[in-house]
């Protein structure tokens, strides 16, 4: 932490210089070369998902301390300003890593919210922003901004797809689903209502319910008569640890099965739970029980560093760090050159990340990904992680259908879940 | 009262207000944004002060109101496609029936039951924006481009916004002197007087609470228009809240105290935030410092300095 007020400190020393030379950036511009990379990341470290902005920030910074904070021999500055998980102070912090700061480019966020409001903004200022977790569909689709890349992230109904597939395979026919009621919410279920009532399925019925949701019993005890094969789960955070924990003590654990969208079962969250979350089926890019020789490099690694196991908001950050600065070394650095760097982060292929497999965008600025089936299990010190079972290859945003086409039906809503009849 | 403002203090204020019109011209753009912020929600805390300084209700709904005004702006501008300076009108308009019928409830009431009703009434407009995702996009709220739809830099858009924030303020400043204005402090110090005298106490309250609410608005609305982004989080409690505490701050019955109020609020905030992610514990602890050593404001003990002094010559 103290690590982070010293950067502050020079921060704010060298913004002193700089808005001393505010009238004069074609100086500063010249000077380039020797200048170090500045990153402003945006993280909640205050508010209600403090607990994720803490891990992304552990995340980001893992990665830029393996590699020495340096880019080819330019080093790296990372600005790190607290977005208290509120779309208002988001874009004010934004504005002043951007105006006051200087950054080359933006990184971070996490509720999709505070990432809206920023890719608002940077669609005004041209700013490089980079995105590992907001997860807000349109951002690559409809209302895509060309300077705002999803690195190392995903979009909220991308995984649901398989998920769905998989579940028809087991024979599932009737799902309810059961979700947090914002948009989020809406585009994972949407993306999961869409393929399985397309295959054949049935969604028999959807509860959306509160954030923040304390007492689950009203939802559980219908979800219990609803005679449904199996329900799909959206939930984050607390209300997610609630959820299973209710679901388990309601005796519906092992009498319908229960799959969740990947945030449900995240580290975040399953970190403090025991038996009931154990068999849980979600579906991600990220598993970090997987026995893949890079998953487990970065898992140990990162379990050394933080002693915990990594949770999604860790991952992407470290990927997604990992992402921009191979780019960067396509370029050598040349960040000033706003076009140039985006085309190439939209062409790097990213070779070592913790995946163990190479990722690549697609046009529209979403990665493509071997999606992994998983499942909670037990390590043999006793910690819940997800394993994969199964898996997915090349699954995109736009799963099997046209870009085109797809984006011409509305964008998922509580009204639309793309549900076939 | 007119011995509230002699020259010696008119001056420090023409004087603060030639260094907010000048401030712009030396400061890197970010500084002219906050600038910008700080001259809106001064504006946030007179519509406050209005109320609670003059006519003795602390209402804990305008940030409701302000952000009702945000979201008619960002709604009519950015999604069904009218001039910037109609949606404008539309969200001071929307501000302003709110309040209306807002009054109309509350006013009846005082005291505690008058905070926990506007209270209320704040609420359901958050709840409303939370949950009416067709219209005001939920949870992740609504975005436009409307600086850039009309095509103002930072700078003119400061300048653009101290012009407005100069004649609201002149507006209430008329408002609050104004022989209704003194009827408003009459019900403030004694209400049961004021009605056995013959003046219908509840219609000024009204209003009152009407003119407060476009007051707010027309913050509201320039909000829109500086921010380009609207969120449940702009009508939420702890807006009404921020607004009422730079009023508290500035000084409860200053009116100017609002400005006062939301530099150092906004200010503060920008500062600490800087150095440590603990900055809301720092903020608190500098309001409970304001609170036991000038509970009247900062502008209020600064007036009753200069009374005490006045007083001893």
């Amino acid at each position: 932490m103290s690590k982070i007020i010293t950067d502050r400190r020079s921060f704010l020393k060298s913004t002193t210089a700089a808005a001393a030379l505010v009238g004069m950036p074609a100086i500063v511009r010249a000077q380039g070369a020797s200048r170090p990379i500045k990153i402003g990341l945006l993280a909640p470290l205050t508010g209600v998902i403090a607990a994720g902005g803490k891990e992304l920030v552990e995340g980001f910074e893992m990665y830029w301390e393996q590699v020495g904070k340096k880019v080819g021999d330019r080093a790296v500055e990372i600005v790190i300003e607290d977005d208290a998980s509120n779309p208002d102070t988001s874009l004010q912090k934004a504005r002043r890593l951007v105006e006051q700061g200087n950054v080359d480019f933006l990184f971070g966020n996490i509720l999709a919210n505070t990432g809206l409001a920023v890719a608002n903004y940077v669609k005004g200022t041209g700013t490089p922003y980079f995105i590992p977790v907001i997860a807000a569909d349109d951002l690559t689709q409809r209302t895509r901004i060309p300077n705002v890349i999803r690195v190392a992230g995903y979009t909220a109904s991308q995984t649901a797809r398989p998920l769905a597939d998989w579940a028809y395979k087991q024979g599932y026919r009737k799902v309810a689903t059961i979700s947090q009621d914002y948009t989020f919410g809406h585009e994972q279920c949407g993306g999961f209502a869409q393929m399985f009532t397309e295959l054949g399925g049935k969604i028999t019925q959807q509860f959306w319910h509160p954030l923040n949701t304390a007492d689950f019993s009203p939802y559980l005890g219908q979800l219990a008569n609803l005679g449904v094969d199996a329900v799909f789960a959206m939930e984050t955070g607390a209300d997610a640890t609630r959820f299973i924990q209710q679901y388990a003590s309601f005796g519906l654990k092992g009498r319908i099965p229960l799959m969740g969208a990947m945030n449900a079962t995240d580290q975040s969250v399953i970190r403090t739970m025991s038996n009931e979350a154990e068999g849980i089926v979600s579906c991600a890019h990220f598993a970090e029980g997987s026995k893949e020789p890079a998953t487990v490099k970065f898992v140990a690694d990162y379990e050394k560093r933080y002693q915990k196991l990594p949770s999604i908001y860790g991952f992407s950050h470290y990927s997604g760090a990992m992402w921009v600065a191979e780019a960067l070394k396509t370029i050598k650095g040349n960040v000033e050159d706003r076009p140039l760097f985006l085309k190439t982060v939209l062409a790097t292929e990213l070779k070592d990340s913790p995946l163990g497999k190479t990722v690549k965008l697609d046009a529209y600025g979403n990665p493509i990904y071997d999606v992994s089936i998983r499942k909670v299990e037990k390590r043999a010190d006793g910690k819940l992680w997800n394993v994969p079972i199964t898996s997915y290859p090349q699954v995109s945003q736009f799963w099997k259908y046209d870009p085109e086409t797809y984006m011409k039906q509305p964008p998922y809503s509580r009204d639309f879940q793309g549900i076939k009849s | 009262m007119s011995a509230l403002f002699t020259s010696p203090l008119r001056i420090f204020w023409l004087a603060l207000l030639a260094c907010g019109m000048l401030a712009p011209l030396f400061l890197p753009t970010y500084y002219v944004s906050v600038a910008t912020q700080i001259l809106i929600f001064a504006v946030l805390a007179m519509s406050v002060d209005v109320l609670a300084g003059f006519a003795g209700r602390t209402p804990l709904c305008h940030g409701a109101i302000f952000g009702t005004s945000t979201y008619v702006v960002l709604y009519c501008a950015a999604h069904a496609g009218l001039p910037l300076p109609l949606a404008m009108l539309l969200g001071v308009l929307a501000a302003t029936v709110l309040a209306a019928v807002f009054g109309l409830l509350a006013v009846r009431t005082s005291g505690v039951y008058f905070l926990l009703l506007t209270l209320a009434l704040g609420l359901i407009v958050w709840g409303v924006c939370l949950r009416w995702t067709q219209v005001t996009g939920g949870e992740n709220g609504l975005r436009g481009q409307l600086r850039a739809q009309v095509g103002l830099s930072s700078r003119e858009l400061y300048a653009a916004v101290l012009f407005v924030v100069a004649i609201v303020t002149f507006a209430m400043w008329r408002f609050v002197r104004s022989p209704f204005g003194l009827t408003l402090r009459g019900v403030k110090d004694g209400e049961s007087r004021m009605s056995s005298l013959g003046y219908n106490v509840p219609l000024h309250l009204i209003i009152a609470f009407t003119a407060s609410g476009y007051f707010a608005g027309i913050a509201g609305a320039l909000y829109a228009v500086f921010n380009d982004f609207v969120s449940p989080s702009t009508v939420q409690l702890s807006q009404s809240v921020s607004g009422l505490l730079m009023a508290i701050v500035g000084g409860i019955g200053t009116l100017f105290g609002a400005f006062v109020g939301a530099f150092l609020i906004i200010a503060l905030e920008q500062a600490v935030s800087m150095f440590t992610e603990r900055w809301l514990m720092v903020l608190g602890l500098t309001f409970i410092g304001i609170m036991i050593f000038a509970p009247e404001g900062v502008l209020g003990k600064a007036r009753l300095i200069m009374a005490a002094r006045k007083l001893q010559k």
